[in-house]
């Protein structure tokens, strides 16, 4: 079944089109990860599933997101109910520094400004700081500021708080670009955990990660040839939609099954990026 | 002025070192730019101590001075029926406190809101938001005495011209105080890195929540150390409250109504209007300003020490 | 985002800022209102036994700008000195201390300042001011007949120029912070000494601060009042330059303090209207010193 749906979708800045025609589906409780070089959209697309797009001035879409066939784009659609469904994880760790670890993992539901006994937020607490594998480690200074635990830490920490609220989707954005090789193991290792419960989308530059956990790989690019050619075929038709002149959008140019994508690329773009020619 | 725009308008220096060679006239050269480089720099050195000059004796005066009528009676006594010696300025303290308070009750929600909104709510290059950045920068400029004035104005169109009291007072510091929160909190507001409140919209949270419960308390040691600056510096304003609150011998707790003392209106006053025995009344403005600037120095300690006695607690 | 969604947490912020707006056009409503029936009194009524508003503004006016221009003249080679010591010379410890004695000179309350002038600053400066006067006495500004209390527009100018010394200071200081390194370094690796690095690459960078600071220092020794107030010895209606003479034109702001407690009908009314006159002249001054940096940082 299949938890996304991305139909027809352009995600703009202001006038300037940054991803261009994406049209994927997202399968249910697996893990789909985003590759390409930067600038290829990546990283906006991912945006655009919770509407955290929004959150940029002049951030604006056209097109169809559809979480378990609704629109999340639809009209009447509040953001803020989308991304109590749709939980995301930041490139770079960002536990809120005035909070311990343990208000850091129940201020999703703190700052929904629900009431939750002790009892249920000790519960949660630990449930979700188990699912994130961080339980042991600091189960015993809970009420230590989230800021001082090590960088890998942290970043199971926001985990912690994104599962915290229990939501449908996770999105991660290149959430271990900025850890060392031993704490982005065990944020892999967590990440296998995490879809048996989840629909896990990442953004990664690293494409051994993506061969490493992911189900299925879509690879990005924002071809600057095939944009200029695409331009002039329908400024010669007479087709005004598309923006002149700027920077090339992101496309989506191969989405397929992990193993295949990376054994078996279809697209010339594809091979190149993963043999290394470009990016 | 005119020399020292020379100074300014020339725009390249006289690198006077040809490289060629190492003759006697090029090393004069290189040692006279070193002396004049020597005699300039000791110039600077000496406008840094000119300043020491002034504060070196003003402090010193005010604590040698001051020390007179440190005593029990100034601070549990007002100076209802005192003629001469003796007295206190208990009714000034209790009045500054109180239209201090009501200061601060009035320009920090409001100032803090305002930020909120220039911060938060305010698109990027929006009209309005410039143009009320434009206005606290003038309102930083009102001299104190025309926000008297303006609180003048606006309770005696209402209440007669004779109406004196402490709330009318806080009004004009509010004006003075209100700009100083916005801008240092706008400030700190800045600071406060977006991913947190990304973190926060990316949990579900409304808008309004996140700057409730993230940004503000990220924000908060901040917040407080600019109020606490801003409070020093209203503090000690005399002008405004010369005019709405006027000075008084005895105690008014009531801040609606009737003239109130507060301690710098007491300073000027004392020494203003000396009776007969000059000393005393004098020895009375010292004390009172030696209370004054310890405060003063207080808070602007406690400005410092804020954000770090804060920020050690968590 | 979503910034058209109008919550009432928008609409709260959003009246806090129109707050500000508000206030703005409230004291100049309420001044105006008020002050309006000075503008066509009669005579006699106005304070002090002048014939017309132009009468009392125009002396006031000057002494302030006289006083406030004077103060300047001292405050800011010191302050120009004392920013650039701190940037480019003084060691570590010696610029905290320094930023310290700055912090407390703004922190003194005015009113402080006017205690500390007419008790120490002005008996000290009698004798040098009566030296001046035998000696130098050719010069316009030190003619007249010394005042031997000290008591004086030099005094006052000169009390006003240490109050406003740490503001002018610290605006050049903070425009000298941000010189780019790279132009720095630029300098001393052409051999260039410390005082030529400094002007070939800080005082260009660094002038449209240097003159908004002067500005905004002028703007706040315009509008300052109890130290004039109180150390001024001042005569009604003189317009003139003798600075060391017992006899001084007032500033506005000294004046309405020393005036308004006394004041009542149109007199009151006729101070208000100084007040805006006050306000406006500071307005300018402080929107040209703001106008000055924005264009430097477009």
């Amino acid at each position: 079944m299949n938890e996304l749906e991305i139909k027809d979708l352009n995600a703009y800045y202001g006038d300037f089109l940054a991803v261009s025609q994406v049209n994927m589906d997202i399968p249910d409780k697996s893990i789909t990860a985003f590759i390409g070089p930067s600038g290829c959209g990546k990283s906006t697309l991912l945006r655009t599933l919770n509407r955290m797009h929004e959150a940029v001035p002049g951030g604006r879409i056209t097109g169809e997101v559809a979480l378990e066939g609704q629109d999340l784009y639809g009209s009447g659609v509040d953001p803020v109910g989308v991304r109590r469904k749709v939980g995301m994880v930041f490139q770079k760790a960002n536990p809120f520094p005035s909070m311990s670890i343990y208000e850091n993992v129940i201020a999703g539901v703190r700052l929904r400004n629900k009431r939750i006994s002790r009892k249920d937020a000790d519960e949660l607490v630990e449930r979700s700081l188990r699912q994130a594998n961080l339980w042991d480690e600091v189960h015993d200074r809970l009420q230590t500021p989230g800021g001082a635990l090590s960088g890998g830490q942290q970043q199971r920490l926001c985990i912690a708080r994104a599962v915290a609220v229990e939501p449908k989707v996770i999105l991660l954005d290149e959430p271990c670009s900025a850890l060392d090789p031993v704490s982005t193991l065990a944020i892999e290792q967590l990440l296998l955990e995490l879809k048996e419960r989840y629909t896990v989308v990442i953004v990664t530059h690293n494409m051994q990660q993506a061969a490493r956990v992911s189900d299925q790989t879509a690879f990005f690019h924002a071809d600057a040839e095939a944009w200029a050619e695409l331009t002039r075929l329908e400024a010669t038709l007479g087709d005004k939609s598309l923006p002149q002149g700027t920077r090339p959008p992101g496309r989506l140019v191969e989405y397929a099954p992990t193993d295949e994508l990376f054994n078996n690329p279809r697209n010339k773009a594809t091979a190149d990026y993963l043999s290394g020619r470009f990016g | 002025m005119t020399q020292l725009d020379n100074q300014l308008a020339i725009p390249e220096l006289q690198l006077d070192v040809p490289v060629v060679h190492e003759d006697q006239s090029v090393l004069k050269a290189q040692s006279r730019a070193l002396i004049k480089d020597k005699v300039i720099a000791a110039l600077f050195a000496l406008a840094a101590v000119a300043i020491a000059i002034p504060l070196i004796s003003l402090l010193w005066t005010v604590v040698s001075r001051g020390l007179a009528r440190i005593d029990a009676e100034f601070f549990t006594s007002s100076m209802k029926g005192v003629v001469g010696a003796g007295g206190g300025a208990l009714h000034a303290i209790v009045g500054t406190l109180e239209i201090t308070g009501l200061t601060l009750l009035v320009s920090v929600p409001i100032g803090i809101a305002a930020a909120v909104f220039l911060t938060e709510y305010a698109a990027p290059g929006s009209r309005f938001a410039s143009c009320v950045r434009f206005l606290v920068d003038v309102m930083t400029g009102i001299p104190s005495i025309v926000a008297g004035l303006f609180a003048y104005s606006l309770f005696s169109l209402v209440l007669g011209p004779a109406y004196r009291s402490g709330i009318a007072a806080a009004l004009a510091l509010s004006l003075l105080m209100l700009p100083v929160v916005i801008r240092s909190t706008e400030e700190v507001l800045l600071l406060v890195p977006h991913d947190l409140r990304e973190a926060g919209w990316a949990l579900g949270a409304e808008k309004h929540t996140v700057i409730w419960k993230v940004v503000l308390p990220a924000a908060l040691p901040g917040v407080i150390s600019g109020v606490l600056n801003g409070v020093a510096r209203i503090i000690g304003e005399t002008a405004p409250l010369l005019l709405v609150s006027g000075f008084a011998d005895a105690m008014n707790y009531n801040p609606l109504e009737g003239r109130m003392a507060s301690l710098p209106v007491y300073i000027y006053t004392q020494w203003q209007m000396k009776g007969l025995d000059a000393q005393a009344y004098d020895d009375r403005a010292w004390s009172a300003a030696l209370v004054l600037i310890a405060v003063v120095a207080v808070l602007a300690l406690a400005a410092r020490l804020a954000p770090r006695l804060l920020k050690g607690k968590k | 985002m979503r910034s058209e969604t109008l919550t009432p947490q928008r609409a709260g912020a959003a009246a806090a800022a129109f707050s500000v707006v508000a206030a703005l056009a409230a004291v100049l409503g309420f001044l105006l209102i008020q002050g309006w029936p000075a503008l066509s009194a009669g005579l006699g009524e106005l304070p002090s036994h002048a014939e017309n508003m132009w009468q009392l503004a125009g002396p006031l006016v000057f002494g302030s700008v006289l006083v406030a221009a004077i103060a300047m003249l001292f405050a800011l080679p010191v302050a120009l000195g004392t920013a650039l010591y701190l940037v480019f010379y003084a060691p570590k410890r010696v610029a905290t201390v320094l930023g310290g004695a700055l912090d407390l000179l703004a922190a003194v309350p005015s009113v402080v300042y006017g205690l500390w002038g007419i008790m120490v600053l002005a008996p000290a400066l009698a004798g040098p001011y009566a030296w001046l006067n035998e000696n130098l006495g050719w010069i316009p500004f030190f003619a007249g007949e010394a005042s031997a209390t000290g008591r004086t527009a030099l005094t006052a100018a000169l009390v006003l120029a240490v109050m406003v010394l740490p503001l002018t200071a610290s605006v050049i200081r903070s425009a000298l912070a941000l010189v780019p390194e790279a132009s720095i370094e630029g300098a001393y690796a052409l051999g260039a000494t410390r005082w030529e690095t400094i002007k070939l690459a800080a005082l260009p960078f660094a002038r449209r601060s240097i003159v908004a600071g002067s500005m905004l220092g002028l703007g706040r020794a315009l509008g300052e009042t109890m130290a004039v107030a109180m150390v001024l010895s001042p005569t009604p209606f003189l317009i003139g330059i003798k600075l060391l003479t017992s006899e001084n034109p007032n500033t506005v702001a000294a004046y309405l303090a020393q005036t308004f407690p006394e004041s009542h009908g149109i007199e009151t009314s006729a101070l208000i209207a100084l007040g805006l006159a006050l306000f406006a002249i500071t307005c300018a001054v402080n929107s040209l010193a703001r106008w000055i940096t924005r264009e430097k940082t477009k």
